[in-house]
């Protein structure tokens, strides 16, 4: 089954409150996925700063690390520790040599997400204690993305949870099943990609980083997807900008939208929306199937 | 009138509460206030009576209905008044995907879209949309009138049997064994009493619909077919 949410703000006065909404969006949809849930927030930008999302076995593992990526970094971190995961600030010249220390340290910490504003957090368990685990309540930014797992396919492990990212503040989370992941997985490796699991959620993340590699839109990607992905899915997409929601042409997974003059919402259900600020007020509709919806900050 | 605010009591108090009605109950009419997208709200009545909604509904609103009149101010989920026996249940807003599926009898009306499935496997419900359709409406329709104002998505009535579609804008596509069929008098008057069950008035020409239904070609086993098993 699965619940997904989205959330956009276009006033920039909601941006202390977006983790408080997300987080009642995604309690409202525990009851379509108890198994894992997951957020991605799309927070505070630093010049020429990358921010790299790690997770660990333990906040006690994660923060051993701190001093060593500092030193490889050259610079503090800022590390902020939310439970199994933690957030640094590095260099955006020192990525990929803090990404080498990291992977060198032997200490089962992985980057779960990488890019100029965005954060990702996941976990097994329920997804109300999740957001709170990681406290989503107090968390600020522009936009945000969640799903609630009900595993079908695949076990319920922290890496089969939602969102998946393949590339640079981009993230998705999906409600469906793809059909052909394996052939379009051997064409995007084919294209340098690199895949963490066998999930079909990780390769629609990675098909569309892949099509904005090659210059598309956010939306025109997402068109392409209809030509190339095969299967049922509702997604919801994050980029640094853009928030963007695609339905294949069956639109068997539920979906409803709602927009204010002060946001956009996307809930798996109606329930998802209604403690949003204006929702008696707003415009309520159900996403057409086959045609793409994004949202992009100026 | 008694109003129930489902912010404040338990949804199966409430379905509990319409379920207790019979033919003979002086509760005639019913208001339900915040149902905040629930589920299965005001499902399963059988009674003579009226209830009025308040805001937009989640799955199931209205299903199994029998003999009550439910009036949704909103938009509602997947499902609304599946399986309806009889009665009336009116939308103010859009509904999602499978509205009336399998609806064996009873009004539906729609003021607003309906999104995909509409009237799927629809058994004697009529059901009257003043907006558009989604994709596989009357998919395997067996009974019962679909009239749609707007355009109806694609593949309209696959594999359907005897229902009647009319549909007034221009359907994407035809499933299959699903044809135009000539809008005679008597289709005429069948959908004059239609719109006027739907309080759509005179100012409505029923010469502008157009009428689809089964070519009848899947009923029976084709020799011609063969190869294809």
């Amino acid at each position: 089954m699965c619940g997904i949410v989205g959330l956009f703000l276009k006033d920039k006065a909601l941006e202390p409150h977006l983790g408080g909404l997300v987080a009642g969006m995604l309690a409202t949809m525990c009851d379509r996925g108890p198994d894992s849930a997951g957020f991605a927030v799309y927070g505070d930008s630093q010049p020429d700063r990358v921010k790299l999302t790690l997770r660990g076995p333990s906040a006690a593992v994660l923060e051993e690390l701190t001093a060593k990526l500092a030193m490889t970094a050259g610079t503090p971190i800022a590390p902020v520790t939310r439970d199994t995961h933690m957030t640094i600030l590095v260099p955006i010249a020192r990525e990929q040599a803090v990404r080498d220390a990291i992977a060198a340290s032997a200490s089962d910490v992985t980057v779960v997400g990488a890019g100029r504003r965005m954060e990702i957090f996941k976990e097994v368990g329920r997804p109300d204690t999740v957001a709170s685990r990681f406290d989503l309540g107090r968390m600020s930014g522009t936009h945000a993305i969640g799903h609630t797992r009900m595993a079908t396919e695949s076990a319920v492990t922290t890496n089969g949870a939602h969102p998946f990212t393949t590339g640079t503040d981009q993230c998705l989370v999906h409600n469906g099943s793809l059909s052909n992941h394996n052939a379009v997985r051997r064409t995007l490796v084919h294209e340098g990609l690199t895949f963490e699991t066998d999930n079909d959620s990780e390769v629609a993340a990675g098909y569309l980083t892949w099509r904005m590699r090659e210059g598309l839109s956010l939306g025109d990607a997402l068109q392409a997807s209809l030509a190339d992905l095969d299967g049922f899915y509702t997604f919801v997409v994050g980029t640094e900008s853009g928030f963007g929601v695609l339905r294949d042409p069956i639109a068997c997974k539920p979906a409803v939208m709602a927009e204010t003059e002060r946001w956009v919402a996307f809930g798996s259900e109606y329930r998802a929306l209604v403690d949003l600020p204006g929702i008696a007020a707003a415009k309520v509709w159900e996403p057409e199937p086959a045609k793409v919806y994004f949202w992009e900050r100026h | 009138m008694r109003t129930v605010d489902l912010a404040a009591e338990p949804l199966r108090e409430l379905n509990a509460a319409l379920h207790r009605l019979n033919a003979e109950t002086n509760e005639r009419r019913w208001r339900v206030l915040n149902p905040r997208g629930a589920h299965a709200v005001a499902a399963g009545i059988d009674a003579p009576v009226r209830v009025e909604i308040e805001g937009h509904v989640g799955y199931y609103c209205a299903g199994m209905n029998k003999a009550a009149t439910v009036v949704i101010n909103g938009n509602a989920g997947p499902g609304v008044a599946e399986n309806m026996m009889s009665g009336h249940v009116h939308v103010t807003g859009d509904v999602s995907q499978a509205a009336g599926a399998s609806g064996c009898g009873g009004l539906l009306l729609v003021d607003g879209n309906a999104a995909a499935r509409c009237g799927i496997s629809m058994k004697g419900i009529d059901i009257v949309v003043k907006g558009r359709v989604g994709h596989m409406s009357a998919f395997m329709a067996q009974a019962g009138n679909l009239v749609v104002l707007g355009d109806a998505g694609e593949a309209l009535g696959d594999s359907i049997y005897e229902a009647q579609l009319y549909v007034r804008g221009k359907p994407k596509s035809l499933g299959a064994d699903c044809i135009e069929k000539p809008l005679r008098e008597a289709h005429k008057t069948e959908l004059r009493r239609l719109l006027d069950a739907a309080q759509l008035g005179g100012e409505i020409d029923v010469a502008e619909f157009k009428r689809y239904g089964s070519a009848r070609n899947l009923y029976h086993f084709h020799i011609d077919n063969l190869g294809s098993y």
